[in-house]
């Protein structure tokens, strides 16, 4: 069972180095961004969300839109359990994987599987599961002998082949994905749809930051858009995505 | 009640990370064993120049002051390389978080987890250059005995307090850049004034001989060298050790609950 419930929550950042803010900036502030605010002692505080709401429970697939800068990210690493809100209560319960850089954990010097290891430990997996899974990753991956070579000898595309086939291998109960994975060459993608859609059926709650419309009509049931670090609206995904996309196109 | 208080949650951190030790010490093995990539002697050249640096320093040093080098020698070197074991785990314990950035922003682990795999790679590299220690013993015909095995358990008191000193220098390093130039001055200020490459027997009768024994380097080095050297430790050094344990202990947890939740937003 899983769940996340957020109550009014609200995220500060203090910048503690920007000292001066020039007009330009205000007025830019207007465009993106969410709000800044000088707070007594000349403390300089980002508002980059304020008083979002949100439940979620299993079976749940959000997605999140909005401009750059809108709070998506920080949004994002709230629900990770990064970020713990300034204001506000956050509950989240259930084993979380976020997959913003599949990258993470991976070392150019180590050779493929020593990186297998290192990428899935990083996303939680215990030597032990990390033992069961290897081989089929390896074999996901499709890079044969290479994966007894250092990682930085790969193309870029094989690179993208390890990260996913490894990211992928992971059951989380709660998913969290900044744009969708890519998988680089045509032999490769049709697999890995449907390697991403496996592990979306395994998934409990989906929670997916996307500029793409296409993408969230696919898979997101419902849609929050963010602005200025606010919801600006939170609904069904039809309903929102018109409203959202009508806008933009203005 | 207990549930709320701050040293609770810097306790309940700790716990989650010694749990999944593991990972930690795989990263910090990682870590070294990548420096040997593409170098066949890898981590072993900073060895290397341990090596150099303390013969050259000894010889220097001990012909300059008419030191004898037959016990000069295998002091020095003791005690330099547990100096610069606590040197180098200070000075990366202040950039434990600081560099684990991109990790503390994507993946939620357990803030301790980074300061142990500080610690443990730094007891990688202490461990390679802990060889240095025999080549010079030898080489100047120095006779260790069996009271060398009391060095681990007096390494492992250095260890635990490394692991809260480095716990508080870390959080407050995150929040507080500058701090990492001004704890790598301080470091060298305690070189210099820490029985490393002196003795403490040559402290003028004028210096107070508590300025030295309160030191907790000094007693640190000593927990490690005197049992290389093939002599026991004294009882007050390891009771000095853990009196400053608790105490550091205490406030480390207490630093890391308060702070716990805002080091990402300093990151």
């Amino acid at each position: 069972m899983a769940l996340i419930r957020l109550n009014n929550v609200g995220v500060e950042f203090p910048i503690f180095n920007a000292q001066n803010r020039s007009l330009k900036n205000k007025v830019l502030n207007l465009v993106t961004g969410g709000k800044i605010e000088s707070r007594a002692g000349n403390l300089v505080v980002i508002k980059s969300l304020q008083d979002i709401s949100l439940n979620l429970a299993d079976g749940d697939r959000i997605g999140l839109v909005g401009h750059n800068g809108a709070g998506k990210t920080t949004l994002l690493r709230v629900l990770s359990g990064i970020y713990t809100p300034t204001s506000g209560e956050c509950t989240i319960e259930g084993k979380c994987v976020s997959l913003i850089n599949i990258q993470l954990g991976i070392n150019h010097e180590e050779t493929g599987r020593s990186n297998i290891k290192l990428r899935a430990a990083m996303m939680g997996m215990r030597p032990k599961q990390i033992e069961e899974k290897i081989e089929e990753i390896a074999e996901f991956s499709g890079l044969g002998h290479f994966l007894d070579m250092p990682f930085r000898t790969y193309s870029s595309g094989m690179q993208i082949r390890l990260a996913f086939a490894t990211s992928t291998s992971i059951e989380p109960e709660i998913l969290i994905m900044d744009e969708w994975l890519s998988a680089g060459d045509e032999n490769f993608k049709d697999k890995a749809n449907q390697r991403m859609a496996q592990l979306l059926d395994k998934t409990k709650i989906l929670i997916l930051a996307s500029h793409s419309r296409e993408l969230l009509e696919k898979n997101c049931t419902k849609i929050l858009w963010l602005e200025h670090g606010k919801v600006r609206m939170l609904g069904e995904t039809s309903e929102v995505l018109s409203q959202y996309f009508s806008r933009s196109e203005k | 009640m207990l549930k709320n208080t701050l040293f609770y949650a810097g306790f309940q951190d700790v716990l989650l990370a010694s749990r999944e030790y593991w990972l930690p010490l795989a990263l910090a093995w990682q870590d070294v064993s990548v420096r040997y990539k593409r170098s066949a002697i890898g981590q072993l050249w900073l060895t290397l120049n341990t090596l150099i640096y303390i013969a050259s320093l000894g010889l220097i040093f001990g012909t300059l002051f008419r030191f004898n080098l037959h016990e000069y020698l295998p002091n020095i070197c003791a005690a330099i390389l547990t100096w610069n074991f606590i040197n180098t785990s200070i000075s990366d314990g202040c950039l434990a978080f600081i560099n684990s950035d991109s990790v503390i922003l994507q993946v939620k682990l357990p803030f301790f987890t980074h300061i142990i795999r500080t610690v443990a790679r730094n007891i990688i590299v202490f461990g390679h250059n802990i060889v240095i220690y025999p080549i010079i013993a030898i080489s100047v015909g120095y006779k260790v005995n069996l009271y060398a095995l009391f060095a681990i358990p007096g390494l492992i008191f250095i260890l635990i307090n490394l692991l809260w000193v480095c716990t508080i220098l870390a959080v407050l390093c995150t929040r507080y850049r500058d701090l990492h130039q001004v704890v790598i001055s301080i470091l060298q200020i305690v070189f210099y004034a820490t029985p490393v490459v002196w003795d403490a027997k040559i402290l003028p009768p004028t210096v107070s001989p508590l300025l030295v024994k309160l030191n907790p380097f000094y007693n640190f080095i000593d927990l490690v060298k005197r049992p290389l050297m093939g002599q026991l430790p004294y009882a007050s050094e390891w009771l000095f050790c853990g009196t400053l344990a608790v105490f550091g202990w205490a406030i480390a947890l207490c630093v890391l609950g308060k702070y716990k939740h805002r080091i990402a937003y300093w990151l």
